[in-house]
């Protein structure tokens, strides 16, 4: 069972790294698809005994993060016509060595806290921590509205990870505010990209500079 | 009870969603407002008020928020009604909605004992006051809507992820894993240290970036200069303070596993920095409304030092968070006012206002003088017993460097907003029909007046509320 939880981690840790590697907008809200319905699989296995609860939130999970977002944003890409993220802040290979910086980081300040019997071992807290700072590289670095977002959904999936953690103590409704102020935080962003496309003929948040001191 | 302050708001929003007629609906938001005003002082009147089992209780600290909160937004339903009316040809729809569903949010976010519910509630506050930024639907407004929103809900992304520590610290302490506060607080010797210390810095960071504490202020200029003056008295009197009574029932849970020290320290830091942060861009500031939103950084960073100073600072805080929220209602107001009149809110064209709008401009020079801390305003007495807090607790570097920065921003703000008021307008200041009417300044008439009245006499009911909820924050230390 943990073999297969850590397998999954693992790979959401690469996908971390195809995410700061890429410049296809499509690729990277795959890529987030992809992390998000391995969440959904990972919130099964986390539990130790089977119910319907845990299989509720792992599908509502995996439906949202995986499906329902990446649809809202692969429709927010086609309205505003642009496939590529152009000169990102700092380039795909510093990018990518961040994230390595940001992935040992993350690993060594795990290590520092004392874990819980039974997550000794487990990759869980680095991998949770290590997906966060990704997603704070990725909202920093890109430019293009929609990879901000992608950003901060892999920010999210990050925390959603370290959730997995701390099954018994975050109750059913909670978690199911958390899936819907997602969706709806992500809907309206949506909104907004469309409205930066209109008014800016591009969604080049570098174009973002009326306000400044 | 406790249910039904947070469900009759959400109610009305969906009336404001139903009404057809956009000249009728902003009718709704201050019958609406009145309601929620009365449902918040009934419920003051009443010893004990809880709801969902035990997960909604309106404590001490809740009492306080709420009441200011709902008087706040009583006032700014008032000034909503007559706002919205100037621009017949928009639709209001979602803006009413908008504002329901946020005050909603923010009564159970000072009702919300349980953390998690408290984290979904401050989230919502976000999305609900995004549409409301973006209403005056310009560029700059897009700009600044888009940077609160991804920035607001990083930072609460972060304060999830610290909600997480802090439930883990628990796990790790060998206990059951709940957000409930009364168990955390109960529990709280033997939470697991570093779990918890990283759980507060996280949490800080987080809702510190709602509150707009420096370095996380830098959606707090863009948002407060370009929303419409009723929305950013909203989030610097409403919001901001809900931000900080989150922090505060962390700080709670701190100081219960009997180690404050950590936490006051990095409240302490903080709030010097958002000072001196504030009185840096304040200098020299033409755009009156960016003015605002660093005054706010300002008095955020006094509210989280009051607290790190404890003792008397821990009541003084508490009277500052009345007082900054009633101020900063008078100021965003009048100076709503003053930038629609001049249709530019920079002090390049806007000047003489006491001529074009006399009681705004009055009401403005009055807000400067009541948020700089001058006597006899509310604001003097709050600041003052933070002072005397830090002296008589030996912080003599602490209370000289916030004395200074107090000067520093009373010079700097005073210089600005002297020239809007003073002097004559100037002949290509471009000139619009708007004046002074009863919706647009009985709002801060009243706010001013009860600043002055908290500055020379604080009522019994007002001084249990304050005494209260400073006692509850200190009590088990």
């Amino acid at each position: 069972m943990s073999d297969a939880v850590d397998a999954l981690l693992v790979t959401v840790l690469l996908l971390n790294f195809f995410v700061l590697g890429t410049s296809r907008l499509r690729a990277v809200i795959n890529a987030t698809a992809l992390q998000g319905i391995l969440l959904g699989v990972l919130a099964v296995l986390a539990h130790h005994e089977f119910s319907v609860r845990p299989i509720l939130i792992a599908l509502g999970a995996a439906s949202i993060k995986g499906f329902v977002i990446p649809w809202l944003l692969l429709r927010a890409m086609r309205d505003v016509a642009i496939r590529r993220e152009v000169e990102p802040f700092i380039g795909y290979i510093p990018s990518l060595f961040a994230g390595a910086v940001a992935t040992g980081l993350a690993i060594v300040f795990a290590a520092t806290l004392p874990l819980a019997d039974e997550h000794v071992g487990s990759l869980l807290v680095p991998a949770s921590l290590a997906t966060v700072l990704t997603g704070f590289i990725v909202l920093t670095t890109r430019r293009k509205a929609i990879t901000q977002v992608a950003g901060y959904l892999i920010l999210e999936n990050g925390i959603f990870i370290m959730g997995l953690t701390l099954v018994e103590a975050i109750p059913f409704l909670v978690e199911v505010g958390v899936l819907l102020d997602l969706l709806v935080g992500i809907f309206i962003m949506g909104i907004m990209i469309y409205q930066i496309n209109r008014e800016f003929a591009s969604l080049d948040t570098a174009q973002l500079t009326h306000l400044r001191e | 009870m406790a249910v039904a302050l947070v469900l009759v708001p959400l109610l009305f929003a969906l009336a404001a969603l139903a009404i057809p007629s956009n000249r009728l609906r902003p009718w709704l938001v201050p019958v609406g407002g009145s309601v929620h005003l009365v449902l918040v002082l009934w419920a003051l009147t009443q010893p004990h008020v809880s709801g969902l089992g035990g997960w909604l209780v309106v404590d001490s600290v809740a009492r306080l928020v709420l009441a200011l909160t709902s008087v706040l937004f009583f006032l700014c339903s008032i000034y909503a009604r007559g706002y919205l009316a100037l621009y017949p040809d928009r639709s209001n729809r979602i803006f009413c909605a908008c504002m329901f569903a946020f005050i909603a949010m923010l009564t159970l976010i000072a009702e919300a004992q349980h953390l998690g519910l408290m984290w979904v509630a401050i989230e919502t506050t976000t999305l609900a006051s995004a549409p409301m930024l973006y209403f005056q639907r310009s560029p700059r407004s897009l700009e600044a809507t888009w940077k609160y929103l991804l920035i607001g809900s990083v930072g609460i992304a972060l304060a999830l992820l610290g909600s997480l520590f802090l439930a883990y610290s628990e796990l790790r302490g060998g206990l059951q894993p709940s957000l409930l506060l009364g168990d955390l607080i109960a529990d709280a010797p033997r939470l697991s240290k570093p779990w918890l210390r990283s759980a507060f810095v996280i949490l800080f960071v987080g809702y510190g970036t709602k509150m707009g504490l420096a370095p996380m202020h830098t959606w707090k200029p863009d948002a407060y200069g370009e929303a419409p003056g009723l929305v950013g008295t909203l989030l610097a009197g409403g919001l901001t303070n809900c931000a900080f009574l989150a922090i505060l029932r962390f700080y709670k849970i701190c100081s219960a596993s009997g180690d404050p020290r950590f936490a006051q320290e990095l409240m302490i830091v903080v709030g010097l920095f958002s000072m001196a942060v504030a009185g840096v861009f304040m200098a020299r500031q033409k755009d009156f409304k960016r003015m605002l939103a660093y005054s706010s950084v300002e008095h955020m960073g006094i509210l989280v030092l009051g607290v790190g100073i404890g003792g008397a600072g821990v009541f003084g805080s508490m009277l500052h968070m009345l007082n900054n929220g009633l101020a900063k209602g008078v100021l965003f107001l009048s100076a709503a006012n003053i930038h629609r009149a001049y249709a530019s809110k920079t002090t390049d064209e806007v000047r003489g206002a006491l001529h074009r709008l006399p009681v705004s401009a009055a009401l403005l020079l009055a807000g400067f003088f009541a948020i700089t801390g001058s006597p006899p305003f509310g604001l003097f007495l709050s600041e003052f017993t933070i002072l005397s807090a830090a002296i008589s607790g030996a912080h003599y570097a602490i209370a000289g460097v916030f004395l200074l920065l107090l000067v520093v921003i009373f010079t700097g703000m005073g210089a600005t907003v002297l020239t809007v008021v003073q002097g004559k307008p100037s002949p290509n200041a471009s000139a619009t029909t708007l004046r002074d009417d009863f919706s647009s300044v009985m709002p801060g008439i009243v706010l001013i007046g009860l600043v002055l009245m908290l500055g020379v006499y604080i009522p019994g009911p007002v001084n249990a509320l304050v005494r209260d909820a400073a006692l509850a924050l200190e009590a088990g230390r």
